[in-house]
């Protein structure tokens, strides 16, 4: 195995590492000192980081605690300036959106996430939503850079490849979506049919 | 037993390994020891791939975090039968519509194909049920570790609740010539593991089965999943395929086209993985005049169920707290740390010297196995078996082999004798079924071959016991298997169970001709499923196959660094060539299969027929975590096919 120092330096800079390593206790430690945790719970702390984010609406939002606990959500990634994939995802997402109707802002929620935290403002987001004129209930989010990258590879957005992964025009396009206290979690392509796109959600959203 | 696959000795020149490429790659000892991969004494941490997740926090779900366990402390565990129910059991009482809420719920919305024609006869209920206090071993060490906890799984048909579900569920036996209803009953709850989906459809991997019953995950037309209160009634033909075709109407079906080792498992469309891996899945077998169950008659096999054993090998992963646990959010596939056969981690099971027929299953989610027999004492000793059917379609001959590659779904039935390796091999009192193959993620094994004599790897313990000389009327495979003797394309040492004629490019008849050649490329689009560069549609078929026709599919991995179990409902198929060779006598995959591995940048050709039955069915993949990211396509069979060479 070659490790480049990118690679190495790549995959350390992704996590909140700090003495996690070092600090692994032996496994019968573990056991001992630790209750179980609930199968929600641990999905909460590995996968639904309570980041702050921003809206394109200029709201302060905490991602676990306002967008995501207790709620149906549908999440994808995207930015502003993307020329590849977002065009045709974000415009397939209109038309799951029609077809979801006035659910989505009411039961159901769509959060659309920047990849590029630092180019993608509120209001840049803002004109974005305008000009894809998306309804209510559908949220683009931005944050700080470190956050965002956090919260990408907590929800699995990620390639295992480190020169694939920092290829942000070849990023993933997939729409996770889920049931939060149900711990129901799925996925599709968010470049599949919208129509295969709605059934697939409501049959896991109701 | 340390968790992680390695020995000491291994772990550190891994460890010295990964330290020099670190340092080759420029970064200071400062760096490292503030990451935190490297100790104050200069001994590097042991991460595989220096993957960042690699801490073992509370409720980490990851290879490498399960408790410690003592392997072989559990005898293996044989599934029950599942009991055949008279019609008048409770159980078969359809709740009318207009029964007051309560009453479980048919959910079927439409009829069985052919039922007709092949009146049931014999009647089957099981139902899915969490099991609250399941565990995967019953020692006190390894209960203080992994302590019982829930599972899903089927019981014995009982509406009781002393009934237990279990994983593996019971094994069903049929016959061919005997047609059954398996009634399914869905009466799981939700419950906090954080995985596991409420709503289930059963596949029977790869009965022939009308689209009615297979199980299959989604329809354009029909939802054949249902949920907690229904039941689905599963029927099965227990005919073979050709059963409505021209030359095989008057027999019920090619007999060459024979089932023996199928499984049934959870098929819900994105959630196959999760629930499989819970424990939703079972062996069924299938006997008939030749293999019959019984070594004192027709082919001879090891009598069942005493010397015929399901072995159904699956890896698990537990947090740190002694959890099983399923990461939703991983797109590359799970291996676990801990190997259970037939629900237990580590089992040894006592054999007696003489002859077993072991049908053994890849239960996934997404390991390759690559199988030996190990003498732990003497762990260079090759030790021989004897492989008599592939996907549970008996070979033309038996081939003696030292290992076997498995991918999800695939079965392999070996004849293992005890007696010959007790008298050949410096009477071992004990012999592993290893899995020397190296897999550190769910994209693909290494395709290192790991040393033997590991017992990280080891995934069950045989223990020779008994006297030394022991009845045995069964077939021994040895003197007519191949490379002893030499194979032929027209081998039949099962007649009349021989390998069908191949469709050709110029037969005469329909069901000999090859109509159609389709390509299918299997790829990744911004990190996607894509199937000829086209994504999973549940609301559309992607081509038509003419019924009662063959095809010629060619099958192309160009997704990477990856493989892929793929898996086509409805017949075998046979593979022609991989990469350009053709596959001729003598290799494992010269047989009927109902899974095929594509390995890295693989091309592999494959005829089959598609008889009987109309409607939809899927092609996809069998690492369940990739299916569940919607590796897959939907197809139909009708009486007019379409010409779509790249669907």
């Amino acid at each position: 195995m070659a490790i480049t120092r990118r690679d190495l330096l790549a995959a350390l800079a992704v996590a909140p590492m700090t003495s996690a390593l070092t600090a692994r206790a032996t496994p019968a430690d573990r056991s001992a000192a630790q209750p179980r945790l609930s199968g929600r719970e641990r999905i909460r702390r590995q996968h639904l980081p309570n980041v702050a984010l921003t809206a394109h609406t200029g709201a302060r939002l905490m991602f676990y605690d306002d967008l995501v606990k207790d709620k149906k959500v549908i999440i994808n990634f995207m930015y502003a300036k993307c020329a590849g994939i977002c065009p045709p995802v974000t415009m397939n997402l209109t038309r799951v959106q029609k077809l979801l109707g006035d659910r989505v802002g009411r039961d159901i929620f769509m959060y659309s996430i920047t990849l590029k935290p630092a180019e993608d403002t509120v209001e840049a987001l803002r004109d974005y939503a305008v000009e894809h004129q998306t309804g209510p209930g559908w949220w683009f989010l931005t944050g700080s850079p470190p956050d965002v990258e956090h919260l990408r590879r907590a929800l699995g957005f990620t390639y295992a490849d480190p020169v694939e992964d920092a290829d942000t025009s070849n990023h993933i396009g997939m729409l996770r979506y889920g049931v939060e206290p149900l711990t129901r979690w799925a996925a599709c392509p968010g470049m599949a049919n919208p129509a295969h796109i709605v059934r697939s959600i409501l049959w896991d959203l109701d | 037993m340390h968790p992680l696959k390695f020995r000491p000795a291994r772990l550190a020149e891994i460890a010295r390994k990964n330290r020099q490429d670190i340092l080759e790659a420029g970064v200071s000892r400062r760096e490292l020891i503030r990451l935190g991969l490297l100790t104050g004494s200069g001994c590097l941490i042991p991460v595989r791939g220096l993957s960042a997740r690699a801490s073992c926090e509370a409720g980490a779900c990851q290879p490498g975090c399960s408790p410690p366990t003592d392997p072989f402390v559990d005898p293996l565990p044989i599934p029950a039968v599942l009991p055949e129910r008279p019609l008048t059991d409770p159980g078969f009482r359809i709740a009318p519509a207009a029964q007051p809420s309560g009453q479980p719920e048919d959910a079927r919305a439409e009829p069985h194909q052919f039922r007709d024609r092949f009146p049931p006869q014999q009647f089957f209920i099981s139902r899915m049920r969490p099991n609250p206090a399941f565990r995967f071993s019953e020692s006190p060490a390894n209960l203080a570790r992994i302590p019982a906890q829930t599972i899903w799984g089927f019981n014995l048909g009982g509406a009781s609740p002393g009934d237990v579900a279990t994983t593996p569920g019971p094994t069903i036996v049929s016959r061919y010539g005997t047609p059954i209803v398996v009634r399914r009953f869905n009466e799981l709850v939700p419950d906090d593991t954080g995985f596991g989906r409420t709503e289930v459809s059963t596949h029977l991997h790869n009965f022939h089965s009308g689209p009615d019953s297979d199980g299959g995950p989604c329809d354009p037309v029909f939802t054949r999943f249902f949920g907690t209160g229904q039941f689905y009634d599963y029927f099965y033909t227990m005919a073979r395929a050709g059963f409505d075709t021209a030359e095989f109407r008057a027999s019920n079906g090619d007999i060459r086209e024979t089932l023996g080792t199928l499984w049934y498992h959870d098929h819900r469309v994105d959630h196959t993985a999760e629930n499989t891996y819970k424990g939703l899945a079972g062996f069924h077998y299938v006997f008939n005049e030749f293999d019959t169950g019984n070594e004192n008659t027709g082919f001879r096999f090891p009598s069942f169920p005493q010397f015929d054993v399901p072995l159904f090998l699956a890896d698990k992963l537990f947090t740190p707290e002694g959890q099983i646990c399923f990461d939703p959010f991983g797109f590359d596939g799970i291996v676990g740390d801990k190997f259970v056969v037939n629900g237990r981690m580590q089992p040894f099971f006592e054999v007696q010297k003489r002859r077993y027929r072991f049908r053994v299953l890849a239960g996934g989610p997404s390991r390759f196995y690559q199988l030996f027999l190990t003498n732990p004492d003497n762990p260079d000793q090759s030790i021989p078996f004897w492989l008599i059917a592939n996907d549970g379609n008996l070979l033309p001959r038996p081939v003696e082999l030292t290992s076997t590659r498995l991918g999800v779904a695939e079965r392999m039935d070996v004849i293992v004798d005890f007696r010959k390796i007790w008298d050949r091999f410096g009477h071992p009192r004990r012999i592993w079924l290893e899995n020397r193959l190296e897999q550190v993620n769910g994209r693909a094994p290494t395709d290192r071959i790991l040393p033997p004599g590991n017992p990280a790897n080891a995934v069950l313990e045989f223990r020779l016991a008994g006297p030394d000389i022991v009845a045995d009327g069964s077939f021994d495979p040895e003197p007519v298997s191949y490379p002893h003797v030499p194979c032929g394309p027209d081998d039949c040492v099962f007649a009349p169970i021989c390998l069908p004629r191949l469709p050709s490019d110029t037969a005469a008849a329909p069901t000999d001709r090859i109509r159609l050649t389709r390509s299918f490329r299997f790829d990744r689009t911004n990190g996607q499923w894509a199937v000829n560069d086209r994504l999973m549609d549940c609301t559309r078929f992607r081509f038509t196959v003419q019924r009662n026709t063959a095809e010629r599919w060619i099958l192309r991995n160009s997704s990477g660094g990856w493989q892929h179990p793929l898996h086509i409902h409805l017949e075998e198929f046979r593979i022609i060539r991989r990469n350009g060779r053709a596959v001729s006598c003598g290799d494992p995959e010269f047989s009927r299969k109902d899974v095929l591995r594509l390995g890295f940048n693989d091309e592999v050709e494959v005829v089959t027929r598609f008889r009987d039955f109309r409607g939809g069915y899927p092609m996809h993949c069998h690492n369940t975590v990739h299916e569940d990211h919607q590796m897959m396509l939907l197809w139909q069979i009708q009486d007019t096919g379409d010409n779509l060479t790249e669907p």
